[in-house]
């Protein structure tokens, strides 16, 4: 239990996908102008990396593994499928972005139309791919893939979140012509970044 | 006509110099930032990924532009997605049989050319609605105009952080018994950050069109 | 031009997209294999050369040149990690022995006892490295390996016949962020571990990375100066390098090892 929970906060906190890894840049710039999208957005990011980290947890496990064909013959156990796991990825991502926005649109039909085209650019977020990459690497159990799934998730979600309460607030200051929007972004974007590198102190 | 010797027009040196510069796509179209802001504190990383980033583009757009006319609507993201993927496996591939050092250190972002940005928006946004050649040459130019920020960033990263450029000591280090303090920010990771708005703002002092109005 | 949105067309379609592609990478991959191979594991045996200070860091050596190295210098054996023994000599082919690969292989390990390295499964047998000087073993090389920040680490660690003495270290496999937690690699920090004592004088694991400068090997013997700005991965390294020197990796072995008991 201790584990899972020391695996939640360093994937939340420690080791957020946006302000310590760099991941999901292009969306957490550019959807975080409005809060309410933002909140949308990172809900959105959760449950695709909720369905995705596990089921690809599960599929290298027993499809792409080396000796992970030997449950359908033993004479398979040397296959070694790994090279594919971007591709298979990359599939599943695809598949669970595709799932979430059909719920999307049934069950929150405002929050779809408000977030338009970034729903289905999702599956191109570094942090999902990003997400499935570190479960192989640091090779996840399947309730490892869980907890970090929803801890990655939560994590981005809270860093977009939190840029967007600050872009709210900087519409009100008197920002050089070069540097509004884009430019003055990238620079709070580092000062959130800086903020975050005290959490790399802490020893769970 | 043009300095090259290739046969452009007009219209195609439009096609390759425009993302270098006036339409960048980390610094105008905001693409492709992740890997920028990882790979940027040597400048032989940079380059690598800039190669692969520019390789990648370059052929992926080809390939979806030859298929464009061919492909249903409904499952063209993922066809694009398949052919991405499966480039960018070829060149890790290819990576690991002759660079294999280089390739160790970056390892994670070469598979995370799949969902850089670049890549997939200019072959949605581009190859699919335009020929064979001129989509090449539009990955091509972005691959460049990509390339060309992450070695600037790189150039600032490790030269003021470590002293050195490609590795050969330019500014000798006072760890090393020299006169430069080394700027340990430069090293960590949010100073790309902070590079990259410097570096937009620059750009939109010289280009004031690309000024975002109130 | 058959009608593009027809189920038919699209599955047709959909299918010569995956095989085409399935057939690009898959060649890529299988015939660039044995060339990858080969490249990891000159690269790995290059990095045991480099740990032993038998080869310099940034010297280019060819494949001809560290089989010649190995041949005449190292004596390659595996050692029981459960007990501590060295197995006897050709028992296993141990020049062939991927000890990655039976790491993952549920015959030849086991899973390991709860550690906050990240290992999941331990090897049967690990590999030794003994560096021959004439007939006496001058130093051993025991490879290492932990959860790093972004993946896991892999290296090779250089004792003297104490047992205790470092003489070497390289970390050869990592992908911790370059220019912080990838300066495990840098040889110039690597040099700081020359001279520390892995144990303290009752043998317990006392050599770890801390915050900050240490001092040198004679007054600060268990402590190395940490990387700044790569807090997580001197961590890593640190409860890496502690795990393998305990019993429940080469810590027995390390045991026999400076007790004499080496054939």
């Amino acid at each position: 239990m201790e584990h899972f929970l020391n695996l939640g906060i360093r994937s939340i906190f420690l080791e957020n996908m946006a302000l310590a890894y760099f991941l999901g840049m292009c969306s957490f710039l550019a959807c975080s102008k409005k809060v309410e999208t933002a909140i949308g957005l990172g809900v959105a990011v959760i449950f695709v990396q909720v369905l995705t980290v596990p089921l690809n947890n599960l599929l290298l496990r027993y499809l792409l593994g080396e000796g992970a064909l030997s449950w359908v013959s033993p004479a398979l156990k040397e296959v070694n499928l790994s090279f594919l796991s971007f591709i298979l990825f990359i599939g599943t991502i695809a598949a669970a972005t595709q799932v979430v926005e059909m719920a999307v649109d049934r069950y929150a039909p405002k929050l779809y139309a408000t977030l338009g085209v970034f729903l289905p650019l999702i599956a191109v977020n570094c942090v999902i791919l990003a997400g499935s990459l570190f479960m192989q690497e640091r090779d996840y159990s399947f309730a490892e893939s869980v907890v970090f799934g929803v801890g990655s998730g939560l994590g981005w979600a809270i860093a977009i979140i939190a840029m967007a309460a600050i872009r709210e607030k900087l519409v009100y200051s008197n920002v050089p012509d070069g540097l509004r929007g884009l430019g003055i972004t990238f620079i709070t974007a580092g000062l959130m970044s800086l903020a975050f590198m005290m959490f790399s102190g802490i020893q769970l | 006509m043009n300095g090259i010797g290739l046969p452009l027009t007009k219209q195609d040196r439009a096609t390759l110099l425009d993302p270098v510069i006036i339409n960048n796509p980390i610094g105008v179209q905001v693409l492709g930032i992740c890997s920028a802001l990882a790979v940027t504190t040597r400048l032989d990383k940079a380059l690598v990924m800039g190669i692969g980033v520019t390789l990648v583009t370059a052929l992926a757009n080809l390939a979806v532009s030859l298929v464009r006319n061919y492909t249903p609507g409904s499952i063209r993201i993922i066809v694009q997605l398949s052919i991405i993927a499966s480039l960018v496996i070829v060149f890790d591939q290819v990576l690991k049989a002759t660079l294999y050092e280089l390739s160790l250190e970056l390892s994670v972002f070469v598979g995370l050319i799949i969902t850089n940005c670049i890549v997939m928006g200019r072959a949605e946004g581009f190859a699919m609605q335009n020929g064979p050649y001129r989509s090449l040459l539009d990955g091509i130019g972005n691959g460049l105009g990509y390339t060309l920020v992450l070695l600037l960033v790189a150039l600032s990263r490790e030269l003021l952080g470590a002293g050195k450029v490609f590795g050969f000591t330019v500014l000798p280090l006072t760890k090393d018994g020299g006169w430069y303090v080394a700027n340990g920010l430069m090293l960590l990771a949010p100073s790309a950050l902070f590079m990259i708005g410097l570096l937009i703002w620059a750009l939109r002092v010289w280009k004031p069109q690309l000024q975002e109005k109130d | 031009m058959p009608k593009l949105d027809s189920t038919r067309y699209t599955i047709i379609f959909a299918t010569a997209v995956c095989v085409v592609c399935a057939l690009l990478v898959s060649v890529a991959a299988v015939s660039l294999q044995p060339r990858q191979a080969a490249n990891a594991r000159l690269y790995m045996e290059k990095n045991v050369l480099l740990a032993a200070g038998l080869a310099e860091p940034g010297q280019s050596l060819s494949e001809q040149q560290v089989r010649q190295i190995f041949d005449e210098r190292i004596k390659v054996r595996l050692v029981d990690l459960a007990t501590g023994e060295l197995l006897p000599q050709g028992k296993i082919d141990e020049r062939s022995y991927d000890q990655r690969k039976a790491r993952s292989d549920p015959a030849a390990s086991r899973v390991a006892p709860p550690n906050n390295a990240g290992i999941g499964r331990l090897p049967n047998y690990g590999i030794v490295y003994l560096v021959m000087k004439g007939s006496e073993v001058d130093q051993v090389v025991i490879p290492v390996e932990g959860l790093g920040m972004w993946g896991t680490i892999y290296g090779f660690l250089a004792l003297a016949p104490d047992g205790n003495t470092v003489r070497g270290l390289t970390y050869y496999d990592q992908k911790e962020t370059p220019g912080l937690g990838g300066e495990i690699s840098n040889p110039q920090w690597l040099a700081l571990w020359r001279g520390r004592k892995a144990f303290d004088d009752k043998w317990n694991v006392k050599i770890s990375v801390i915050k900050g400068p240490a001092g040198p090997p004679e007054t600060d013997p268990a402590r190395v100066d940490g990387l700044s700005g790569a807090t997580v991965t001197s961590n890593a390294v640190t409860r890496l390098m502690q795990f393998w020197l305990t019993d429940e990796g080469y810590g027995k072995f390390l045991r026999k090892f400076r007790e004499g008991a080496m054939t």
